[in-house]
This record gives C-alpha cells, sequence and structure tokens, in this order.
C-alpha cells in the first residue's frame, strides 16, 4: 500500500444518533477509519456495536428510526453527507454498494432473478432491456451460477440460500463499484458455502478491483480476507491495526478477549487455558458506562477507566488503541 | 405474473378449486358475467319496453320471472340488470384503487407528515358509515351511472388506503426493498415494481369483497331513487318500484332481491376463498 495514495473512502468523527422513546441513543460514537482503493477492511465487533449503523450511515440508507448522522464521509473526497437525495442516489450502487446478511429476504420473491440484476445494471449504465438482461446473464455466470440463462428467468424461491447470496453479489458488482459493503455476507450460510462466498468475493475483489469492507463478528473470516482491522465496541472503535498484527499482539483487553474466544483445539493440553469468554453483555446504548465504556467487563480495569475516557494513541500507522494501559 | 416453471399460481388455483364456497361464488360470477355479456342473446325484447296489458303477471312461459308493473319481463330486466351492476361494481373498484393504491404506497412507505395527513383525511371519511358517505356524494354530484360509480367509488377509498398503507409498512422493512434502495433504485420504482406485487394479494382479496358492496350500494341507491334511473334497468330501482305492490305481486321484488344476493354473496365468497388459497398470512 502506497503510503502517499488518498483513501477511497474516508470515514471522520462519524456519529450516528436515534431518538427513540428511551432518550437519544448514540449508536455510532466518533468512528473513523479509512478505506484504500482494492483494499479489504475488516470491521469487527459484536452484535450492536454499531458495525451495521456505520455502514448504513455511509450509503444513507437508515430510515426508521430516523437517524441523525453527522461527522464526515468522504468519498474520493467528496462529503457524502453533504449530497442531496439524488445525489447520494447516484452513489448508491453506482460507486458504493452493499450486500447483506440475510440472502434468503434479500432477493424480491416476485421479481425474476435476472431482472432484479438487470434493473440495478440499468439504473446506471445506459443500457436497454436486452442489453441489461446480457448483462445480467454475465454476472450470474461472473458469480459461477450453473446455467446463467436459465436461472436468470427463475423466480428466487428456486435458489437456495448460497445462490442468492451469490446473485446478490452479482447485483452488488452490476454496476462495478469502486467499494463494497458487505454486511456479514456469510453469517447466514452453511460453512462450506461461506468458503465458496469467500473465495468468490476474493477473487471478484482482485478482478474488479474493488474495495471491500467487511462487516463481521466472526475473526475466522477476517484473518482469510481482511488485511486491515478495525474493531468496534460500543460505537467506538477500541483499535485498528493490520490483521497479523491484530492476530499476534492484539493490545486492546476487548480484542484479547474476543481472540481468547475463538476455541482452539488442542489449547487446554497445550497452554492449559481453558476458552475464555467475555463476561457480561454488551451495554445498551441508552445507558453507557462511564469513562471507558469497556470497563465494565473488562479484565484489566483499573479505577482511571471507570472516571475517565481512555484517548486514542495511535501505535503506527494504520495502528491505534482506545485504552489507558497503551499509556503505561 | 406466470410462472411456468413451477406455477406457484397453479398450486394457489388447485387450492382455490378445492374451496366449494369458493368455486361456487366463482360459478355464480360466471353466471353474472355471461348474462351480462350476452344479454341480447338471452333476452330478445326490450327489457324497457312497457307492455301494460300483461302488468305485473305471474311467472309463465312467455315470462319465466313474471311481468312488472308495467308489464316488462322481470328476467330481462335482470339479466339487462347484470350488466349495470358489474359495470358498477368494476367501476367503484377501479376508482377505489385508482386514488386509494397510491395513496395507500405513498403513506405507508415515506410515513411522517405526509402519511399523518393522508391518514386523518382517511380517517374523517371512515367516521361515516361507507353507505352514508356514498349517499351524500350522490346528493352533492347528482344521480346518473357516472356519478353513482364516483359516489361509490370514493366512499371505498379510505379501505384501499388503510389495507395498502398497512401492507407496505412490513413489506418496506424487508431487506429486498432495502437491497433495491442499495443499489440506487429510485423510489418511484421501488414503490411499483418492488413494493406493490407484493400487496397485491390483500388488494385482490379486497376488490372481491369491495365488488360485492359496490353491488349492494348501488342497489341500495337505486332502490332510494337517487342512483340509476328508470327506465334503465337496474336491480335496486327494480326493488325499489316493486315495492308496492309487495302484496299482491311479491315476485316482482322477489326475483330482483335474489339476483342482489346472489350478486353479493358470489363475491363475498370468491374473495374470502381467494383469501385463503393466495395466503394463509394475509387475514383482513
Amino acid at each position: 500500500m502506497n503510503a502517499t495514495t488518498r483513501p477511497l473512502l474516508q470515514v471522520q468523527d462519524l456519529n450516528t444518533r436515534f431518538h427513540t422513546l428511551d432518550g437519544v441513543v448514540n449508536a455510532v460514537d466518533g468512528v473513523d477509519f479509512e478505506v484504500y482503493s482494492g483494499e479489504t477492511l475488516g470491521l469487527v465487533g459484536e452484535s450492536g456495536c454499531g458495525k451495521s449503523v456505520t455502514a448504513l450511515s455511509i450509503l444513507q440508507l437508515l430510515r426508521c428510526p430516523p437517524g441523525e448522522i453527522q461527522g464526515k464521509i468522504l468519498f474520493e473526497g467528496r462529503n457524502l453527507l453533504e449530497l442531496d437525495r439524488e445525489g447520494i442516489r447516484k452513489i448508491r450502487g453506482n460507486d458504493i454498494s452493499m450486500i447483506f446478511q440475510e440472502p434468503m429476504t434479500s432477493l424480491n420473491p416476485v421479481l425474476r432473478v435476472g431482472e432484479q440484476i438487470a434493473e440495478a445494471a440499468r439504473l446506471h449504465k445506459d443500457m436497454n432491456r436486452q442489453e441489461s438482461w446480457h448483462w445480467a446473464r454475465e454476472m450470474l455466470r461472473m458469480v459461477q451460477i450453473p446455467g446463467p440463462g436459465s436461472r436468470s428467468r427463475q423466480y428466487p424461491h428456486k435458489f437456495s440460500g448460497g445462490m442468492r447470496q451469490r446473485a446478490m453479489i452479482a447485483m452488488a458488482l452490476s454496476c462495478n463499484p469502486r467499494l463494497i459493503l458487505a454486511d456479514e455476507p456469510t453469517t447466514a450460510l452453511d460453512v462450506t458455502i461461506q468458503a465458496q462466498i469467500m473465495n468468490l468475493m476474493q477473487r471478484l475483489k482482485e478482478e474488479f478491483k474493488t474495495a471491500i469492507v467487511l462487516i463481521t463478528h466472526d475473526l475466522g473470516v477476517i484473518a482469510e480476507m481482511a488485511s486491515r482491522v478495525v474493531v468496534m465496541y460500543a460505537g467506538k472503535v477500541v483499535e485498528e491495526a493490520p490483521v497479523k498484527a491484530l492476530f499476534k499482539d492484539p493490545r486492546h483487553p476487548y480484542t484479547q478477549g474476543l481472540l481468547g474466544s475463538i476455541p482452539v483445539i488442542g489449547r487446554k493440553e497445550q497452554t492449559g487455558r481453558r476458552l475464555q469468554e467475555i463476561t457480561g453483555i454488551v451495554p445498551s446504548p441508552a445507558q453507557m458506562p462511564q469513562g471507558c465504556r469497556f470497563h465494565p467487563r473488562c479484565t484489566q480495569v483499573a479505577d482511571r477507566c471507570r472516571r475517565q475516557e481512555p484517548p486514542m494513541i495511535r501505535l503506527a500507522r494504520h495502528r491505534r488503541v482506545n485504552c489507558w494501559l497503551e499509556r503505561e | 405474473m406466470t410462472d411456468s416453471i413451477d406455477g406457484p399460481l397453479r398450486r394457489k388455483w388447485a387450492k382455490l378449486k378445492r374451496n366449494k364456497a369458493a368455486l361456487l361464488g366463482g360459478i355464480l360470477i360466471i353466471i353474472y358475467v355471461t348474462s351480462a355479456l350476452f344479454a341480447p342473446v338471452l333476452f330478445t325484447g326490450n327489457p324497457s319496453a312497457p307492455d301494460l296489458m300483461n302488468s305485473l303477471e305471474s311467472p309463465s312461459v312467455d315470462h319465466p320471472l313474471g311481468t312488472d308493473e308495467l308489464g316488462r319481463s322481470i328476467l330481462g330486466r335482470i339479466i339487462y340488470g347484470s350488466r349495470i351492476s358489474l359495470l358498477i361494481a368494476v367501476g367503484v373498484v377501479s376508482v377505489g384503487m385508482t386514488i386509494g393504491i397510491p395513496l395507500g404506497l405513498v403513506s405507508g412507505y415515506y410515513r411522517g407528515k405526509v402519511d399523518f395527513i393522508i391518514q386523518r383525511a382517511t380517517d374523517t371519511m371512515l367516521a361515516f358509515p361507507g353507505f352514508l358517505l356514498a349517499l351524500a356524494l350522490v346528493a352533492v354530484l347528482g344521480v346518473g351511472l357516472k356519478n353513482t360509480v364516483i359516489s361509490i367509488g370514493i366512499s371505498m377509498v379510505p379501505l384501499y388506503i388503510r389495507l395498502v398503507r398497512g401492507c407496505v409498512l412490513s413489506v418496506r422493512e424487508e431487506v429486498y426493498v432495502e437491497a433495491a434502495r442499495a443499489v440506487g433504485t429510485r423510489d418511484v420504482i421501488i414503490l411499483i415494481r418492488h413494493i406493490l406485487p407484493n400487496v397485491m394479494v390483500p388488494i385482490t382479496v379486497q376488490t372481491s369483497l369491495s365488488m360485492g358492496t359496490a353491488i349492494l350500494f348501488a342497489a341500495g341507491l337505486g332502490f332510494l331513487g337517487i342512483g340509476i334511473q328508470p327506465p334503465t334497468p337496474e336491480w335496486g330501482s327494480m326493488l325499489g318500484s316493486a315495492r308496492s305492490y309487495l302484496f299482491h305481486a311479491p315476485h316482482v321484488a322477489t326475483f330482483p332481491g335474489i339476483a342482489i344476493f346472489l350478486a353479493v354473496l358470489s363475491f363475498n365468497l370468491l374473495g374470502d376463498g381467494l383469501r385463503d388459497a393466495l395466503d394463509p398470512r394475509f387475514k383482513i
């Protein structure tokens, strides 16, 4: 990665708030990260830590309850948050597209699969119906769906989960976007299909030179796919590191906990340690703990953590930790 | 939309056919539609021409259902009346759908202020019983076929708005709608191509039920003398003018009454059958 290249996507101090009956909820609180052209950035965290909301904020797909987005989201230098409805619509699908978690429900049951891909292509490319259908079949072939000709004329209920996710990928790639936000793309799939989808995404990423923001809670997937990882907890970035460094030397107690909770066969014999868990649950966004948000669950908690929010400490380029421990 | 490969529609059709009541409703509707289409073939005379020599005759070979006070064949008038009634039914649901569906879609999809305004207007309209609303509209617009259709049609609008809005509220949260938004689909296209087809099932059911109601409302207006005007054969006005002879020629009122009853019943049976066959999740 060239140190002087401008990032493709720069998220700066992103705040996403929801106004709920329980008060204002900060689902995403001061998140910042960059994505460079052609790389895969992993966005990791537990359920409810704000990873999906971050992705939805980038494309401004949040709707109900009406979320309030603040900060800067620079895509190729342009602030997406300053665009009007039509402006952001032109970005969606064309420059940035999204793959969702639930392949079973993300295709419209009453439209033929080919039509849905063709429609996505027609939105941003100057194509007529016939050309777009031809393109849809090509895209289905690209995502390795056998018999794309007949498959494109079928309805989604004839597709298996893995095939639907392939079709979704085809739809997301149909306008050759620069960036794909993949929100847990394999979570709902069988493990064997997961691997296939991951390989497919990896291959297409190289072919299309697309950058991917891979949102997941599965560190195995991260190890396989990502080059850099941003770890989120309770709406904040707690650690960022290149993938190898993160697995070798996790700095934040939360990251350590996450890595410790991956089962390794034979670990107990080797190290005498059992599988670890992070005790407690993610705090409700409406009632964030004082000081460091992780302190009630942290194994290395100190007095200071309860009182004061830790600063973001930059250790190197693309290596930062949000923890008091780094101060010492 | 037909799927030639595995035909989910065919399965639904089979389910509908197994439903005896719905089948009966369907057959009755076919009979009504046939008599409306082939009225001149089925009844060769003029249903509106008086024949005072034969007034208030009982059913006979010449006049299978008897004659009315002006000697016109009741069978002929019922056959020709089915044209009017079906025309009104189709017209009414067209008016109801044309106004109600777009408003319901917009209301449910955008929520917020638009939704609030549309829903309060709907509340206001629903505060009146449907027939009363139609009656008031006729009073404003005047009598005649067109005004009858418009009046009853408008009284159906709030039902469509409510129904469509309710369905849109659930469909808009589907991931495929989100996915369509994520690739940059325009709102209009999302509404028409992604949401509307997914709310067609309850609309179809409602339409069948509404057609029955529309026939009943039109007959009611005709009975009161403010619907379709004589001498046009219309079931409601036939019933209205027959009520003076109820005691010495009861058949004059009975047969148009049966015609109305069976027509409304058939649409309701079909509507219920459609609801059960198309999707058990959509219970209205």
